[in-house]
């Protein structure tokens, strides 16, 4: 303990006085999260790969697939499912080409997964048939026999909430979502009597096909 | 409950008491779903094609409960418990501490009822809706605004070390919910997070990360910093040891988030700044987990009958391998095989069942025979259940590393040809007997968290059956 002719310790000034550990705390620990958060708001190069416009036919998802994507979300399909290729050769041939930023910059939240108990999705879009998927999605086993996965028969049988639609293009389009008036009229019409099943399976097949990538260029720079 | 200990008069034990009898009882709960789910992943069959009980819904529902149910719990027990004693005050507010205990225990419930519904926010170890969200930063600022108000009154000149860590915890923890919680509602079943893609993955593993290193590690190494000294009856090893250790820590880990994020589209210098720091925390990790570990020097065998004790040392034991273990798997040639696999989640469960569950079930037991001012039903029951906690920890993880490992290689092995070996379904086939090992690992781990229930439940009808001391003396 210091005596009153020595002087404390800025340690010591912490211990002693409540408010001064509150807020050296309070500033410390926001300096990371500083670092590494903000500047991928404003970094140009955080979302440009540059894609040319041939390339880049990224857009927000269309009522059908919004819907699909909130069962996917809604089911926690994101526990066992990664959306994110990492620019292995492995995963390339597994999988196709490494993900990119632009990809899911429509994606409220992002779902790249920590974890592959089931494959990469990716790219999943266009790789299997609509009714693969629905027997898929009905029984796994049946299709895969040695899958893990569960059935998922209720989506076969429940109906979209076509209410809702609009609503939620309306909240996505605060965040900066680009949804158009039309966009959100027509919502209601779009997923009218559409299956939970049908709304999953339409998200799935839009699944990274929104960029045309070219062979050999560099997109992560 | 009673007031029996004649330190009640100085001191809200009760709220302690409560906090500490949920703890035990979140514990059982948290691992019994755990071992359910891990089930599932052996035996799909017990999904039962029920949509309340599949494995997408009952797993945020296990991490919610273990992290949140179990380790807050633990949390508000002990902090309460260390910043009365340390500051030699009663809480600042009784109101406001029982405020927080019934406001926790609504959001526990809240989430039991909404996450088998599938109403989520889909970000991992953040799934409760935004309304959830909402008391939850409310109750949590009353839990830190009534700890420092404890510390502003207290009685003792210099605030403890446990303290410390237990305020970095509670401010941090703040700034993660509030930020990676902020989002768009749609209405009470849905809303969207505020960022696209790559921003939310920052963000989500900046929080994802820092709920392990705040709430799972700071807030449990308050834990460690009150209950080894006090168990063993020795002042902590190193004073300078422990100031470093804190300041390191809190500066430290809040920058490893990144390293969740090798090889993603995030840009290339976020993860491997993650991953510099992450290297860099093994010291500090180390040197708080050698501080502990170097209070017994000359008392080691305290460690031959005291099973209390051996519950808070072999916590340590646990931490040093995992604070070992993550940095390794932050290194970006690591990470390529580990990142995606069952190696995360042995990882994650070395920390939570052999650091965070051992060092809060020795300090429960601390706590329990304290508060109630008697010994424990049966130190038999002790021992078995450090015996079982300890074995079925090291079968899960010894599990996990066999099969992420295994996963790894699998997916990346190609032949002469340069195709891939294997399909992706041999690898889920292959995994069949580890996960059936976790599964059991985990089930052993939970017989010993029963165990603990039962034994803390006769301890409790004991000493509320005996005249107490408090009383005898009256």
């Amino acid at each position: 303990m210091a005596s009153n002719n020595e002087k404390m310790s800025f340690q010591e000034k912490t211990e002693t006085n409540v408010w001064l550990l509150v807020a050296t705390l309070a500033v410390g620990l926001t300096v990371a999260g500083i670092v590494e958060i903000v500047p991928l708001f404003y970094l140009p190069q955080t979302m440009d790969a540059g894609l040319t416009e041939e390339e880049d036919n990224v857009r927000p998802y269309t009522a059908l697939e919004l819907e699909g994507r909130d069962i996917y979300i809604r089911e926690g399909c994101y526990t066992c499912h990664s959306q994110m290729i990492r620019p292995f050769r492995d995963e390339k041939e597994r999988y196709g080409h490494y993900s990119i930023a632009a990809e899911s910059k429509y994606d409220h939240p992002f779902q790249w997964g920590s974890k592959r108990t089931g494959p990469d999705l990716a790219r999943v879009g266009g790789k299997y048939s609509d009714e693969w998927h629905f027997q898929h999605m009905m029984c796994p086993k049946c299709v895969v026999p040695d899958s893990v996965m569960p059935n998922y028969p209720w989506l076969a049988d429940a109906v979209v909430d076509h209410s809702m639609t609009a609503k939620k293009m309306s909240a996505l389009s605060m965040v900066g979502v680009p949804y158009t008036e039309a966009d959100m009229a027509g919502a209601a019409d779009a997923v009218k009597g559409k299956t939970e099943m049908e709304a999953m399976i339409a998200y799935l097949q839009v699944l990274g096909t929104m960029v045309n990538f070219q062979e050999g260029k560099d997109y992560r720079k | 409950m009673s007031a029996i200990t004649t330190d009640d008069k100085t001191y809200n034990f009760d709220v302690v008491r409560a906090f500490t009898i949920c703890a035990v009882v979140y514990l059982v709960v948290g691992a019994l779903v755990g071992v359910y789910i891990a089930s599932e992943l052996a035996w799909p069959v017990l999904n039962f094609d029920s949509p309340y009980i599949t494995f997408g819904r009952l797993r945020p529902l296990h991490t919610n409960a273990v992290i949140f149910a179990f380790g807050g719990c633990t949390l508000m027990a002990t902090s309460f418990y260390v910043v009365q004693r340390t500051c030699h005050v009663r809480v600042w507010s009784d109101k406001m501490a029982w405020f927080v205990f019934w406001g926790w225990n609504l959001v526990i419930v809240l989430a039991v009822i909404t996450l088998p519904l599938g109403m989520t926010s889909g970000k991992e170890y953040a799934e409760l809706e935004w309304w959830i969200d909402i008391i939850i930063a409310v109750v949590w600022l009353a839990y830190m605004f009534n700890f420092i108000m404890t510390l502003a009154i207290r009685k003792t000149s210099h605030i403890y070390v446990a303290n410390w860590f237990f305020l970095g915890m509670m401010i941090m923890i703040t700034y993660l919910h509030v930020g990676n919680s902020l989002a768009i509602p749609v209405d009470f079943t849905k809303s969207y997070s505020m960022f696209p893609g790559v921003q939310d993955a920052m963000i989500q593993w900046w929080y994802g990360h820092n709920a392990v290193g705040y709430f799972l590690t700071a807030g449990f190494l308050g834990i460690m910093y009150y209950f080894i000294p006090k168990q063993a009856g020795l002042p902590i090893f190193s004073y300078r040891l422990s100031v470093l250790h804190f300041w390191a820590l809190m500066f430290g880990y809040a920058w490893l988030g990144a390293h969740h994020l090798q090889y993603t589209a995030l840009p290339d210098w976020t993860g491997s700044l993650g991953a510099a720091v992450s290297i860099a925390m093994i010291i500090p990790s180390w040197g708080g987990a050698l501080n502990g570990l170097l209070t017994l020097s000359g008392a080691w065998h305290k460690l031959r009958d005291d099973y209390i004790l051996r519950f808070l040392i072999i916590s340590l034991a646990f931490y040093a391998m995992s604070t070992f273990e993550g940095p390794v798997m932050s290194v970006k040639t690591v990470n390529a095989l580990s990142h995606y696999t069952d190696w995360t989640v042995g990882h994650v469960h070395s920390g939570a069942l052999g650091w965070v569950a051992m060092v809060s079930i020795g300090a429960i037991y601390h706590m329990v025979e304290r508060m109630w001012n008697t010994k424990m039903y049966s130190t038999t029951l002790v021992s078995a259940h450090f015996w079982l906690a300890t074995i079925g920890a090291v079968i899960y993880i010894c599990a996990m590393w066999v099969s992420g490992i295994m996963q790894g290689l699998m997916w990346r092995a190609t032949d002469d040809y340069g195709n891939l070996t294997y399909t992706f379904v041999e690898s889920v086939a292959a995994m069949h007997p580890f996960y059936a090992m976790r599964a059991i690992g985990g089930m052993i781990f939970l017989l010993g968290a029963v165990i603990m229930l039962y034994n803390i439940v006769m301890t409790v009808r004991g000493a509320e059956k005996q005249p107490s001391m408090a009383t005898a003396k009256a």
